[in-house]
């Protein structure tokens, strides 16, 4: 325990995220109700964010925004030290991920409004129950 | 299933802790990840695309690509939302408001349409008497709300924002004005068809830039071939590029989040909800 | 004009676009501009597989950006062959689909068609991409499309499967997303070629063990390998007929393209065959997913749902030859990938012209259809023995190298288990064929149905479902000349 204790603090971000991904996936395959799965697939997604901006921070650096680069009386004499800022790459890489994550989830809600207007019911075991009513596939 | 479910859930956990063993420390600037393209980035990309905002800089250029594929993502979700819930059947049930007396009929046979305008008005099913303040307010907001969301889809060259911000910001003034009016205000001023063809405008922009840029004989989304046709400085071709996409996102994201919004909310009805 | 590589992917996208205003304006145009994107894709297809096989690799850098810092495209023979059978299958799909999307979505034909541009061109730039994220968002866009699809499709069940595939299908991405993360962590670099490049430094890292694991569950869930495949069978029965046509040959294919690319260039043989020795077990896992698919396809009772487990079978088939660690097994396992695609194509758009006819098709309602329909039903069995592996069907060889790979690699068992699945799959559609040409219409048809004046499918159907039949035997008198000229070059 006490090797483990340094090795925990200074990667505390990762066992966040891993932490808060099992959250979300156990939402996901244990939750009865489809909202709530829903809001798991939802936690899940935003673990994942946490983890690649947490690649993408240096300590002691500032956001990935260029100072003086237009205007500044000595603009284009400036050295720009990639220590001052951090690295934007998975900044944008998890931009695209937020954005698929949203569309995923308004398609997933669309689904939902679907099978409510069909069965009255968002609870998976009554879905079930329902479908063995309907009788054999089609 | 939640046995399984949580057997399931530690195995994933331990075998991604089991994967940060070998992290570098959180923050540390000499990690691998932090060395190899992000300081070419860092370095380079204000030089090469003349744009401080270095994550505009990567989306928009480095990997445009991939952000043109990320609008037509957006694009699919609000296609997919129509095609999933629109219904164009109209409702068995309607009420309606006597302007003059305030009395409220309640129609319930679905071809009888009585016209709406002077006399009769249009009412939600569970209508609530709509609050003079938050109505008062929300009008004032919104054009600022609208103003702000230009700003940050003209600014994200040098700040904070882009297409994908400034186009949710439109969108949630939109829905704004739906949440303190009524859905029917809202799809009385902006037509189902007019957001189905921006959604589309939206991305045909961002591809269309770049078939341009293949015409022009530069490999797809080449922004430096744009000189010829593009009035401005060469030098800010990149840029200026950078700025034609982003426009197109943002009237892509714009119209999506509104297509989605409304047909979730009125399931498709498109006449009341939220 | 050296942009082949970008049109592949560009014109079905710009058609998709095109198609969606189309909808608000004149709707009837969706369809050419369709046929239309689609065409030019297929062309520039052709033209790109023509170049790399006369001049080598291809590379094409988006916005003229050089390798690790932009994404490129790379396309050597593995993957301007698959490009071709996409653009080429979509292509064909489409012109015979006009009248059945019109018969299933009436009044929304030019959405179905934007959709459905969008998937292709999600397939097709998750082939051509050179970039490890790219991958990510182009399989987004197809896992998007197809959760429309399939809730179109059959109104009581459809969107409930649907949602379920949304949730596994959000998981494997999402895995691959992780995989590639832990990957650019230790790396740095998202291209294929230069995280292989520094991959090979730091192979005995956790890390990229993790990632390795991470990325291969991944996209095992979205291909639908054994224990993982209980979304699809729900989802491709579901789903309309003409998407569930292209989404069957094509979706899973390019997913075992995907798991062999990442194979081959990212991570290398070397590592996998030799560092980490996983060879044995997934061969297993192939193993038991090609029995258990054969078991489950034998117990249905609707046909639809029986091709959809058989689907589950052939996946085995292709990720136990992957892993088999040699060169013949490898060989089996591209050329199934090909072939595979190809009959399965066959019998949906069999499948299809039979759903256009009579409705429904569980098993029952078979009965008498060789004589209503001929020639349906000729292009059905073809296929049919493409699937069990008649000799001079493609079917045949690609199991022939599987086998050989097997025997070579001392895996026994694989290949018990592919002459077993053969066996159970010959009667599979012995069955189906004999209540097709031994039952009449007049026992028992209409139990629950109203009789139903049975003829054959539309001329458009029948010739494109005749055309890909018959080139189930060309292809697989040329397989030693694919083999040849295309695998075998890959490989070395």
């Amino acid at each position: 325990m006490t090797d483990l204790l340094p090795l925990i603090v200074a990667k505390y971000n990762y066992w966040l995220y891993v932490i808060l991904m099992m959250i979300g996936l156990y939402a996901m395959i244990a939750k009865n109700n489809l909202i709530k799965k829903l809001v798991g697939m939802n936690i899940f997604q935003t673990a994942i964010i946490l983890f690649y901006v947490s690649i993408g921070y240096k300590r002691d650096a500032t956001i990935p925004i260029i100072q003086n680069a237009h205007g500044g009386h000595d603009a284009h004499n400036a050295v720009i030290h990639a220590a001052d800022y951090i690295n934007p790459l998975p900044h944008v890489l998890m931009l695209t991920a937020i954005v698929v994550s949203v569309a995923t989830f308004g398609v997933a809600m669309a689904l939902a409004v679907r099978i409510y207007q069909r069965y009255q019911t968002l609870e998976e075991d009554e879905l079930r129950m329902r479908l063995v009513d309907i009788g054999p596939e089609k | 299933m939640k046995f399984l479910g949580f057997i399931v859930v530690c195995l994933t956990g331990t075998l991604l802790l089991y994967g940060t063993g070998e992290f570098p420390d959180w923050g540390d600037p000499d990690s691998p990840a932090s060395i190899h393209l992000s300081n070419y980035y860092i370095e380079k990309a204000v030089e090469e695309t003349q744009v401080p905002n270095l994550v505009t800089a990567v989306l928009a250029d480095y990997r445009g690509f991939d952000t043109m594929f990320e609008t037509a993502v957006v694009f699919c979700a609000g296609l997919a939302c129509f095609l999933l819930l629109r219904d164009f059947r109209e409702k068995k049930e309607r009420f309606y408001r006597h302007t003059p007396t305030r009395v409220i009929l309640h129609v319930k046979d679905s071809k009888k349409v009585l016209k709406t305008g002077k006399e009769f008005e249009h009412m939600d099913k569970d209508w609530v008497p709509s609050d003079l303040i938050i109505r008062t307010v929300c009008r004032i907001l919104i054009p600022f709300i609208q103003i702000y969301a230009l700003y940050v889809v003209a600014h994200g060259d040098f700040s904070p924002g882009g297409g994908f911000q400034g186009g949710v910001i439109f969108g949630s003034s939109l829905i704004l004005l739906a949440i303190s009016y009524d859905l029917k205000t809202l799809v009385r001023r902006i037509k189902e068809k007019v957001l189905g063809i921006y959604a589309a405008l939206g991305v045909l922009i961002y591809v269309g830039i770049g078939a341009i840029c293949m015409a022009m004989g530069g490999n797809f989304l080449d922004y430096s071939k744009l000189v010829p046709i593009v009035p401005g400085d060469p030098h800010h071709i990149r840029a200026l590029g950078m700025l034609g996409v982003e426009i197109g996102v943002g009237i892509a994201v714009t119209a999506a989040m509104v297509i989605i919004y409304i047909n979730i909310v009125s399931e498709g009805k498109h006449d009341e909800g939220l | 004009m050296d942009h082949y590589p970008a049109l592949i992917v560009i014109a079905p996208l710009l058609a998709a676009l095109l198609a969606g205003l189309a909808v608000w304006i004149k709707e009837r145009l969706s369809y050419s501009i369709a046929l239309m994107g689609l065409g030019i894709s297929t062309f520039s297809a052709f033209k790109v597989l023509m170049q790399v096989i006369n001049f080598g690799t291809i590379q094409y850098k988006m916005a003229g950006w050089a390798p690790p810092m932009g994404i490129e495209y790379r396309i050597d023979l593995l993957n301007a062959m698959v490009l071709l059978l996409i653009s080429s299958i979509a292509f064909l799909n489409l012109l015979a689909s006009c009248k059945s999307v019109t018969q299933e979505t009436s009044d929304r034909a030019g959405s179905f068609y934007t959709i459905y541009l969008l998937f292709v061109t999600g397939l097709l730039g998750v082939s051509a991409t050179g970039d490890l994220f790219n991958l990510y968002v182009l399989i987004e866009i197809t896992s998007l499309t197809s959760y429309a699809m399939v809730a179109l499709g059959d109104r009581n069940r459809g969107p409930l499967a649907s949602l379920n595939y949304v949730f596994i299908g959000v998981i494997g991405a999402s895995f691959y997303l992780l995989g590639v993360g832990y990957l650019y962590l230790k790396t740095g670099s998202l291209n294929m070629v230069d995280v292989a490049n520094i991959l090979s430094g730091i192979q005995g890292s956790s890390t990229v063990l993790v990632a390795f694991i991470l990325i291969m569950i991944g996209i095992w869930i979205k291909m639908a390998l054994f224990p993982m495949h209980i979304w699809l069978p729900n989802a491709y029965s579901y789903s309309p007929v003409a998407f569930a046509r292209v989404v069957a040959p094509l979706m899973t294919k390019v997913m075992v393209y995907v798991m062999i690319r990442l194979m081959i260039t990212v991570f290398g043989f070397d590592y996998i065959f030799e560092t980490l020795n996983l060879s044995d077990a997934v061969v297993w896992l192939g193993t038991i997913a090609i029995l258990a698919g054969a078991v489950m396809a034998l117990s249905q009772t609707n046909l639809k749902k029986m091709l959809t487990y058989i689907i589950v079978c052939e996946i085995g088939y292709m990720v136990g030859g992957a892993w088999l660690g040699n060169e013949l097994g490898m060989t089996g396992a591209i050329l199934h990938i090909f072939n595979d695609a190809l009959m399965t194509f066959a019998l949906f758009l069999a499948v299809g012209n039979m759903v256009y006819k009579l409705k429904t098709v569980e098993l029952t309602d078979l009965k008498g259809l060789f004589g209503k329909m001929p020639w349906t039903m000729a292009g059905f069995v073809l296929a049919a023995f493409s699937i069990i592996g008649v000799p001079p069907t493609c079917g045949f060889f690609s199991k022939w190298y599987l086998i050989l790979g097997a025997f070579e690699a001392g895996a026994y068992h694989f290949a018990a288990a592919l002459i077993i699945s053969s066996l159970i799959c010959a009667v599979l559609f012995f069955k189906v064929f004999e209540i097709c040409f031994f039952e009449s219409m007049a026992h028992g048809h209409g139990d629950s149905h109203p009789p139903v004046e049975i003829r054959e499918a539309p001329i458009s159907m029948l010739i494109v479902s005749g055309f890909v039949s018959l080139s189930l035997i060309i292809v697989g008198l040329y397989s030693g000349t694919i083999v040849n000229t295309i695998i075998l070059p890959f490989l070395k």
